[in-house]
Protein backbone atom coordinates (compact mmCIF):
# COMPACT_ATOMS: atom_id res chain seq x y z
CA UNK A 1 0.00 0.00 0.00
CA UNK A 2 2.15 3.34 -1.12
CA UNK A 3 -0.03 5.28 -2.24
CA UNK A 4 -0.09 8.18 -0.58
CA UNK A 5 -3.44 9.22 -0.83
CA UNK A 6 -5.13 5.73 -0.23
CA UNK A 7 -2.89 6.00 3.22
CA UNK A 8 -4.45 9.59 3.94
CA UNK A 9 -8.18 8.57 3.32
CA UNK A 10 -7.40 5.01 5.61
CA UNK A 11 -5.86 7.29 8.06
CA UNK A 12 -8.95 9.81 8.09
CA UNK A 13 -11.41 6.67 7.87
CA UNK A 14 -10.12 5.92 11.28
CA UNK A 15 -9.48 8.91 12.84
CA UNK A 16 -13.07 10.59 12.16
CA UNK A 17 -15.28 7.23 12.63
CA UNK A 18 -13.20 7.56 16.45
CA UNK A 19 -13.88 10.98 16.67
CA UNK A 20 -17.63 10.74 15.62
CA UNK A 21 -18.37 7.93 18.25
CA UNK A 22 -16.74 9.87 20.97
CA UNK A 23 -18.65 13.34 20.39
CA UNK A 24 -21.86 11.91 19.29
CA UNK A 25 -24.69 9.87 20.71
CA UNK A 26 -27.21 9.38 17.87
CA UNK A 27 -26.31 6.90 15.37
CA UNK A 28 -27.50 9.59 12.08
CA UNK A 29 -25.54 12.18 14.63
CA UNK A 30 -22.58 9.67 14.46
CA UNK A 31 -22.53 9.51 10.22
CA UNK A 32 -23.14 12.51 9.73
CA UNK A 33 -20.52 13.98 12.02
CA UNK A 34 -18.06 11.49 10.91
CA UNK A 35 -18.58 12.31 7.04
CA UNK A 36 -18.42 15.59 7.79
CA UNK A 37 -14.82 15.26 10.01
CA UNK A 38 -13.85 12.70 7.25
CA UNK A 39 -14.12 15.16 4.36
CA UNK A 40 -12.97 17.75 6.13
CA UNK A 41 -9.32 16.01 6.37
CA UNK A 42 -9.76 14.74 2.87
CA UNK A 43 -10.20 18.07 1.65
CA UNK A 44 -7.85 19.85 4.02
CA UNK A 45 -5.18 17.94 3.10
CA UNK A 46 -5.38 18.38 -0.46
CA UNK A 47 -5.90 22.23 0.36
CA UNK A 48 -2.63 22.24 2.24
CA UNK A 49 -0.84 20.02 0.03
CA UNK A 50 -1.33 22.45 -3.01
CA UNK A 51 -0.69 25.80 -0.92
CA UNK A 52 2.73 23.74 -0.06
CA UNK A 53 3.24 22.69 -4.03
CA UNK A 54 5.02 26.34 -4.40
CA UNK A 55 7.54 25.80 -1.37
CA UNK A 56 11.06 24.27 -2.78
CA UNK A 57 12.08 20.95 -1.53
CA UNK B 1 -35.92 11.22 35.28
CA UNK B 2 -33.56 9.17 37.52
CA UNK B 3 -30.09 9.64 36.88
CA UNK B 4 -27.92 6.27 37.21
CA UNK B 5 -25.48 6.85 39.92
CA UNK B 6 -21.76 5.72 39.47
CA UNK B 7 -21.90 3.01 41.65
CA UNK B 8 -24.88 1.68 39.02
CA UNK B 9 -22.99 2.25 36.27
CA UNK B 10 -19.58 0.83 37.86
CA UNK B 11 -21.56 -2.56 39.17
CA UNK B 12 -19.40 -1.91 42.69
CA UNK B 13 -15.97 -1.55 40.82
CA UNK B 14 -13.52 1.46 41.73
CA UNK B 15 -13.45 3.89 38.62
CA UNK B 16 -9.87 3.24 38.39
CA UNK B 17 -10.07 -0.41 37.43
CA UNK B 18 -12.39 0.05 34.97
CA UNK B 19 -10.26 2.58 33.79
CA UNK B 20 -7.26 0.55 33.76
CA UNK B 21 -9.61 -1.99 32.21
CA UNK B 22 -10.79 0.37 29.38
CA UNK B 23 -6.96 1.01 28.49
CA UNK B 24 -5.75 -2.62 28.09
CA UNK B 25 -8.92 -3.55 26.00
CA UNK B 26 -10.10 -0.63 24.15
CA UNK B 27 -13.58 0.47 24.13
CA UNK B 28 -13.84 -2.31 27.36
CA UNK B 29 -14.97 0.93 29.22
CA UNK B 30 -17.80 1.81 27.28
CA UNK B 31 -18.76 -1.57 27.15
CA UNK B 32 -19.05 -1.65 31.02
CA UNK B 33 -20.69 1.43 31.21
CA UNK B 34 -23.23 0.68 28.91
CA UNK B 35 -22.53 2.15 25.71
CA UNK B 36 -22.32 -1.13 23.25
CA UNK B 37 -22.43 0.71 20.07
CA UNK B 38 -19.22 2.99 21.08
CA UNK B 39 -17.24 0.08 23.18
CA UNK B 40 -17.61 -2.10 20.06
CA UNK B 41 -16.52 0.66 17.16
CA UNK B 42 -13.53 1.46 19.59
CA UNK B 43 -13.20 -2.33 19.83
CA UNK B 44 -12.65 -2.84 16.34
CA UNK B 45 -11.43 0.38 14.73
CA UNK B 46 -8.90 1.23 17.63
CA UNK B 47 -6.92 -2.49 17.03
CA UNK B 48 -6.96 -2.19 13.44
CA UNK B 49 -5.82 1.10 13.49
CA UNK B 50 -2.77 -0.57 15.14
CA UNK B 51 -2.38 -3.56 13.28
CA UNK B 52 -2.53 -1.34 10.22
CA UNK B 53 0.42 0.62 11.56
CA UNK B 54 2.52 -2.74 12.14
CA UNK B 55 1.80 -3.97 8.53
CA UNK B 56 2.66 -0.72 7.49
CA UNK B 57 6.10 -1.59 9.31
CA UNK B 58 6.11 0.96 11.69
CA UNK B 59 8.42 1.24 14.87
CA UNK B 60 6.91 0.64 18.39
CA UNK B 61 9.48 2.90 19.94
CA UNK B 62 11.80 2.01 23.35
CA UNK B 63 11.20 4.08 26.46
CA UNK B 64 14.61 6.40 25.86
CA UNK B 65 14.76 8.95 28.20
CA UNK B 66 17.97 10.35 26.58
CA UNK B 67 15.90 10.94 23.56
CA UNK B 68 12.71 12.72 24.45
CA UNK B 69 10.79 12.42 20.93
CA UNK B 70 11.49 8.80 21.28
CA UNK B 71 10.06 8.20 24.82
CA UNK B 72 6.86 10.69 24.08
CA UNK B 73 6.32 8.28 20.96
CA UNK B 74 6.52 5.13 23.38
CA UNK B 75 4.41 6.66 25.77
CA UNK B 76 1.71 6.88 22.68
CA UNK B 77 2.44 3.52 21.55
CA UNK B 78 1.42 2.38 25.26
CA UNK B 79 -1.61 3.75 25.29
CA UNK B 80 -3.50 1.22 22.96
CA UNK B 81 -3.22 -1.11 25.24
CA UNK B 82 -3.04 -4.93 24.79
CA UNK B 83 -2.41 -4.95 21.12
CA UNK B 84 1.21 -3.00 22.08
CA UNK B 85 1.41 -6.03 24.61
CA UNK B 86 1.14 -8.42 22.08
CA UNK B 87 3.37 -6.99 19.75
CA UNK B 88 5.86 -6.57 21.45
CA UNK B 89 5.32 -10.29 22.97
CA UNK B 90 5.81 -11.23 18.85
CA UNK B 91 8.34 -9.31 18.47
CA UNK B 92 6.73 -7.15 16.41
CA UNK B 93 6.76 -3.33 15.48
CA UNK B 94 10.48 -3.58 14.94
CA UNK B 95 10.01 -1.16 12.18
CA UNK B 96 11.81 -0.88 8.67
CA UNK B 97 13.00 2.59 8.42
CA UNK B 98 14.15 1.97 5.05
CA UNK B 99 10.73 0.82 4.30
CA UNK B 100 8.28 3.67 2.29
CA UNK B 101 5.48 3.72 4.56
CA UNK B 102 7.88 3.82 7.92
CA UNK B 103 6.83 7.06 8.64
CA UNK B 104 2.78 6.30 7.71
CA UNK B 105 3.29 3.68 10.08
CA UNK B 106 4.56 4.91 12.69
CA UNK B 107 1.57 7.82 12.59
CA UNK B 108 -0.79 4.56 13.00
CA UNK B 109 0.60 3.83 15.78
CA UNK B 110 1.19 6.51 17.68
CA UNK B 111 -2.23 7.80 17.16
CA UNK B 112 -4.00 4.44 17.60
CA UNK B 113 -2.22 5.35 20.97
CA UNK B 114 -3.53 8.83 21.51
CA UNK B 115 -6.85 7.72 20.61
CA UNK B 116 -7.32 4.97 23.20
CA UNK B 117 -6.00 7.48 25.52
CA UNK B 118 -8.79 9.55 24.63
CA UNK B 119 -11.55 6.77 24.90
CA UNK B 120 -10.29 5.52 27.82
CA UNK B 121 -10.70 9.27 29.41
CA UNK B 122 -14.28 9.53 27.92
CA UNK B 123 -15.06 5.81 29.66
CA UNK B 124 -13.47 7.62 32.93
CA UNK B 125 -16.12 10.55 31.98
CA UNK B 126 -19.21 7.81 31.84
CA UNK B 127 -18.74 5.91 35.06
CA UNK B 128 -18.32 8.75 37.39
CA UNK B 129 -21.15 9.98 35.93
CA UNK B 130 -19.53 13.33 34.53
CA UNK B 131 -21.54 12.22 31.13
Amino acid sequence: MHSHFLLLIVFAFFVSTVFATLLRDDIAQHIRFGADLFGSFVVGAVVFGWLMFPIPL
Amino acid sequence: MVRETTIDRTQGLHPILIALAAWIVPGAGHLWGGQRGKGLVFLVVLPLMFAVGLALEGRLFPFELSQPLVALAAIADVGIGAPYLAGKALSLGGGTVTAVTYEYGNTFLIVAGLLNLLVVCDAWDLVTGRK
